[in-house]
């Protein structure tokens, strides 16, 4: 079986196992898998209101996921998705609260601050593997708490409204809201994000595999004695690496603080999304095509879920189940690779 | 005649590859029995298969007359036969006490019995003259005393036959003196030891008898008392002349590279280069003799800008090259083929096309305004793959795909296609077959024939001899001699390697 | 408000929110000392939490104020049960030990509110009526000054934390199996030639690892929270985990920074009813362990160093 074939494969059989399991879970505790998932299908895609939930649902998957896979690419782990997503959040509402501008400067600033805001939470954990060595799992998950607490803290203390725990509504002029979108999906939140998404997996392509600095970039995730040998610098890819990681992972903040939701307010815990990017990026294998589509199934699931309590009785918790199970698998994958090269042995012989 | 070990006709391949073919080695009771050959001779595989590493295809093998099935190594250690690697098996954190009843310790209620333990091994320590302090670190002792908690290992295991891997590659001189002390007082002890080497001098000084092996091949068994080093390193070589590569006279010219008084350091912070002094003209191979770890990785790495130098100068073309960042150095003219294909030389996951401009991909024409121009890289690419025949489906097939010798081509090519004034060639042939071996030469041999410095090191004396114009031979990070390889003899070049100054060595010819 | 007044509320909480983060770094220790990563310890607090509070009420009729304590020891085994997972992935299938981490941690929340709602039809569970209750611990409690601020209004578990990171210390630093552990985690190829069994320590280390953090959330869950929600353990894991960095992989470490950072927690909870604390933003407390960890991973505060060969696979034969 060709490398290709079983690299392809291999992330539809981990779906596959897991919504195998999913299925067996229901069944053993009495509930019917058939009417589940045809919630989750109506769900998704029952009605127009429904679509636009979904794809402003996997906007910032698209975000959160690229994020997790730039610095996958650059050989380095970004756990720390979640807290660059939080600060890229508060900074982009903290601009469109703090400012009166057209609309031109307003948006495009808007987003910057919380691009701005993401690429220097990375920042320092990118700067402390390239200068200490120090590892950037730990030091990304502690970032994360610092995040939630102090944009709490920020929100509470310097940017509340009258009520104590949420900002203000952002001006409309740094807004990504769409009547437009809005009315052609039976005014879901739909809003213009999801081009922005687009353009950021454009870009991710581009950058890694049409440039110059991208043949740097992965070459460091590769192979950085090599990358060293060749005269590329691996400390400057690895911080740089960090910054665009945490860049987009702003970048997927803004998409809630500008699009969902157009302010910011305390959180007793993280969001997930930071998270979720971490399973997009690998079910997607780290790729833009992959983050992409991987990041819809998982919007699919989550928007979908929310049905199966009404429609079947399921609790939509069964599709976080799915979800872990399949991030399992695929970590797993050596173990299906040596099935599907067993399977395809028996097959010639 | 009481054999304590007897390997007889072993036979071990590796997918077609036969690294022991027939080898036969018998050890005596209380006798130091070395086994000599080069690099990749198949020594280390031998003593695998004893060791129950490996599973031998062919052969038996008897301990103290009994056929015996050694699966894994606590088998091995079960028959009293115990290993002293080459990469010490030590846990840094442990004490020296913990590292040695590991696995076996010593128990009063359930807790260690730290202190008996240290009692226990004070005695073996003393029995055996292994001085070590039972309570130091591991990361905060000497390598010789290292070395000696690894020799302690088998010996609390109750080791009677001890296999030493190369046991004198990590150490000092003074150090290699003790640890011959050390054999001998085992053998008194009554313990018989396999000594793994290819240095003749250990031999001479230690070993009762000898077993040769080339390129897999058990060449025979001589006493020690009955021969000398030069009988030891033809045997070792092989006196026949493989293949003698066809080249006019050099003609150097003006001083290309110019190393002096070097020191560079090795991660545990010795002085591996110490002080090395070395030139290289337009227009000749000057090839690196000597036995791995010398400092040979270290000086091809400082000159190359892999690696800090503490102090010294490199100048290339009589500019000052030392502690330049690795592009500044490929850009002033130095082209380098690195020891360690896969670690250096390629990104393996790259198609073979992008590792063609690994160097080069941010000049034009291979991109503009730092957006890649794949047209030109696989057109870059395809000139190397046909000039320097290297055999891929494709260019854009991974480097990974491609077969040793074929992935050393493109590597080749890529460094000579950037015409460099001095070429670095690190063990350019290892691992590869006749043919990609002859190509090789000759595509050195015509970079120097084009006015090139080139400077080649290699373990095969053989390419040594045989594409070098003059040889620089590096024994403990200094060059200790040159010499022109029509004036000297591969055994002159083994004794000069062990560290014999010249005047020895060439007495040593006439033997 | 004297000293004395504002240490005998001070002691008792920090005791209190540093138990659990007690255990479940302990149980790190147990892992990344036979060199598997883990940073799944917030899903096995999430097994333990959920595991003693449905089997407190299921079962509080039938054993009374036993039942706590019960239900401490079926969180255990649900930690360690639940572990497997993390032990057959990043050891037996070769996982990248993080991503198998990660997906504990998001396998417990979805597996435990689906269960929660599958039992009690609603999102989160009753109140137990029997937890952890605040005592007095006999005879020490008499002791002049030190018996009011320590062993007055106090936990059982606090104490039990304490004891266990002695027994831990001793485990890990002075038995055979600790020797092995640490052997495993630092050189496995040294170990394997000296007879040691890597992987079996390493599932060992694993499932313990489990056990403890599922202490950790059963302690927590019956002491602090008395109920099961979606926000019953939110990054106590994670903590333990910074805990566990912090005290630099050693037992007695784990202990001081596990009670430092429960200080600090409970600091930042009570400290508006305090003096002088008054004054200090809380934001400074909440992420004083996470920004300590970092300084203390980077070398600002005596350099913290890993199992040497914490998060790789040990393939028999490779070298």
């Amino acid at each position: 079986m060709s490398k290709r074939l079983t690299g392809i494969l291999t992330p539809i059989i981990a779906v596959l196992l897991g919504i195998i399991v999913g299925t067996i879970i229901m069944l053993a505790s009495g509930y019917n898998p058939v009417d589940a998932y045809t919630a989750l299908w109506n769900g998704a895609f029952g009605e127009t209101y429904y679509v636009g939930e979904v794809i402003r649902q996997f906007t910032p998957y698209i975000l959160a996921g690229l994020a997790v896979a730039f610095a996958f690419r650059v050989g380095l782990f970004n756990i720390g998705v979640e807290g660059q997503f939080i600060v890229g959040w508060l900074a982009s509402v903290w601009v469109g609260v703090a400012f009166d501008l057209p609309r031109v400067i307003h948006l495009p600033l808007a987003i910057l601050a919380a691009m701005v805001a993401g690429a220097l939470w990375a920042f320092i954990p990118g700067f402390l593997k390239a200068r200490f060595r120090v590892h950037e799992v730990i030091v990304t998950i502690m970032m994360n708490y610092v995040a939630l607490h102090t944009t709490n803290y920020i929100i509470r203390n310097v940017l509340a409204a009258k009520s104590g725990d949420k900002t203000e509504q952002i001006h409309e002029s740094a807004s990504l809201r769409s009547e437009f979108l809005q009315s052609i999906t039976d005014y879901s939140r739909l809003h213009w994000g999801i081009i922005i998404a687009i353009v950021c997996c454009i870009i991710m392509w581009f950058l890694l595999e049409r440039t110059t600095r991208g043949f740097e970039l992965r070459a460091v995730g590769f192979n950085q004695h090599a990358a060293h040998y060749a005269g590329m610098s691996v400390n400057k890819n690895i911080i740089l690496s960090m910054l665009i990681s945490g860049a987009f992972a702003g970048l997927a903040g803004a998409m809630e603080g500008l699009g969902t939701f157009g302010y910011a307010a305390v959180k007793g815990g993280f969001t997930g999304v930071g998270f979720e990017g971490i399973a997009v990026a690998l079910l997607g294998a780290n790729t833009s095509l992959g983050v992409f589509f991987s990041a819809i199934l998982f919007g699919i699931l989550e928007v979908g879920a929310l049905n199966m309590p009404l429609e079947a009785g399921v609790p939509n918790e069964l599709v976080s189940i799915i979800i872990a199970l399949i991030v399992f698998f695929v970590a797993s994958s050596y173990i299906i690779r040596i099935f599907l090269d067993r399977f395809s042995k028996k097959e010639v012989k | 005649m009481e054999y304590v070990i007897e390997m007889l006709n072993i036979r071990k391949e590796f997918g077609g590859f036969v690294a022991n073919d027939n080898i036969t080695l018998q050890l005596k009771k209380g006798e130091i029995h070395a086994l000599l050959g080069e690099n990749g001779a198949g020594k280390s595989t031998l003593m695998n298969v004893l060791f129950g590493l490996y599973q031998p295809e062919q052969g038996e093998i008897r301990v103290k007359g009994n056929q015996v099935n050694i699966t894994n190594p606590n088998i091995a250690n079960e028959l009293g036969i115990g290993m002293v690697h080459q990469h010490f098996m030590l846990v840094d954190t442990f004490t020296v006490t913990e590292n040695i009843i590991l696995g076996r310790e010593v128990t009063t209620a359930g807790r260690i019995d730290i202190k008996k333990a240290e009692q226990e091994v004070r005695q073996i320590s003393e029995r055996y003259g292994l001085a070590v302090d039972p309570q130091a670190k591991i990361s905060d002792i000497t390598v010789g005393m290292q070395q000696r908690v690894e020799i302690l290992k088998t010996l609390y295991r109750g080791a009677e036959i001890l296999i030493f891997d190369e046991p004198s590659a990590v150490l000092t001189p003074q150090e290699i003196k003790e640890l011959m002390q050390i054999m001998k007082t085992l053998i008194k002890e009554g313990k018989s030891i396999i000594l793994i080497t290819h240095k003749l001098k250990e031999i001479m000084e230690v070993a009762d008898r000898c077993t040769v092996i080339r390129k897999g091949k058990g060449i025979g068994t001589v006493n020690v008392s009955e021969t000398n080093p030069n009988e030891l390193a033809s045997l070792m070589v092989g006196r026949e002349v493989v293949f003698k590569t066809e080249k006019k006279e050099a003609e150097p010219k003006q001083n290309v590279l110019e190393v002096n008084d070097l020191v560079v350091k090795d991660t545990r912070g010795v002085s591996i280069v110490n002080g090395l002094t070395l030139d290289v003209r337009a227009g000749e191979i000057v090839g690196i003799a000597g036995i791995d770890g010398n400092g040979q990785s270290e000086l091809i790495e400082a000159i190359t800008g892999l690696r800090k130098s503490e102090s010294g100068s490199v100048k290339l073309n009589g500019k000052e090259l030392l502690n330049m960042t690795p592009r500044k150095i490929t850009e002033s003219g130095v082209g380098h083929i690195p020891q360690d294909r896969h670690k250096h030389g390629l990104v393996l996951n790259y198609p073979i096309g992008e590792n063609i401009v690994l160097q080069n991909y941010y000049k034009k024409p291979y991109s503009k305004n730092g957006v890649l121009n794949f047209r030109e890289i696989y057109k870059q690419a395809k000139k190397i793959i046909s000039e320097f025949d290297v055999r891929t489906p494709s260019e854009y097939t991974l480097a990974r795909a491609l077969s040793g010798g074929n992935q050393q081509k493109a590597i080749i090519g890529r460094e000579v296609d950037r015409n460099p004034d001095l070429l670095i060639a690190a063990q350019p042939t290892r691992g590869l077959d006749v043919g990609a071996i002859e190509f090789i030469h000759k595509r050195l041999i015509e970079q120097r024939d084009n006015g090139k410095a080139v400077l080649l090191l290699s373990f095969e004396l053989d390419e040594i001899m045989n594409v070098s114009d003059r040889i620089a031979v590096i024994y403990e990070g200094k060059i200790v001699a040159v010499v022109n390889p029509k004036d000297t003899t591969e055994q002159e070049l083994g004794l000069l390697m062990a560290g014999s100054n010249r005047k020895e060595a060439g007495e040593g010819t006439h033997v | 408000m004297s000293l004395m007044d504002i240490l005998m509320i001070v002691v008792p909480s920090t005791l209190l929110w540093a138990a659990p983060l007690v255990f479940t770094a302990l149980g790190g220790i147990f892992s990344e000392r036979s060199g598997v990563v883990n940073i799944g310890l917030e899903g096995l607090m999430v097994i333990g939490a959920f595991s003693s509070i449905v089997f407190n009420l299921t079962f509080v009729d039938t054993f009374g104020s036993a039942t706590p304590w019960i239900a401490l020891i079926v969180a255990m085994a649900a930690g360690a049960v639940f572990s497997l997972f993390h032990a057959v992935a990043s050891i037996t299938f070769r996982a990248d030990h993080t991503v198998s981490g990660v997906a504990i941690n998001l396998l417990a929340t979805g597996l435990t509110l689906f269960l929660v709602k599958l039992i009690y039809d609603k999102g989160e569970t009753g109140i137990i009526s029997q937890g952890f209750r605040k005592i007095d611990i006999p005879i020490l409690k008499d002791i002049p000054v030190i018996g009011k601020i320590f062993f007055q209004n106090t936990y059982w578990t606090s104490f039990l934390a304490i004891i266990v990171a002695i027994i831990v210390w001793f485990i890990v630093f002075k038995t055979p199996f600790g020797l092995r552990l640490r052997s495993v985690g630092e050189h496995p190829m040294a170990a394997d030639t000296m007879g040691i069994n890597v992987t079996k320590m390493r599932y060992l280390g694993v499932i313990i690892s489990g056990a403890l953090g599922g202490v950790g959330g059963a302690v927590y869950a019956q002491s602090i929270t008395s109920n099961f929600s979606h926000s019953t353990i939110s990054g106590q894991g994670f903590m333990a985990l910074a805990a566990m960095i912090f005290g630099k992989w050693h037992p007695l470490g784990a202990l001081g920074a596990a009670l430092f950072f429960g200080f600090a927690q409970s600091i930042s909870i009570i400290g508006s009813s305090l003096p002088f604390l008054k004054e200090i933003p809380n934001v400074y407390l909440l992420i004083a362990p996470y920004v300590l960890t970092i300084l203390a991973l980077t070398g600002f505060i005596g350099r913290a160093d890993a199992p040497k060969a914490v998060g790789t696979h040990y393939i028999k034969g490779s070298r």
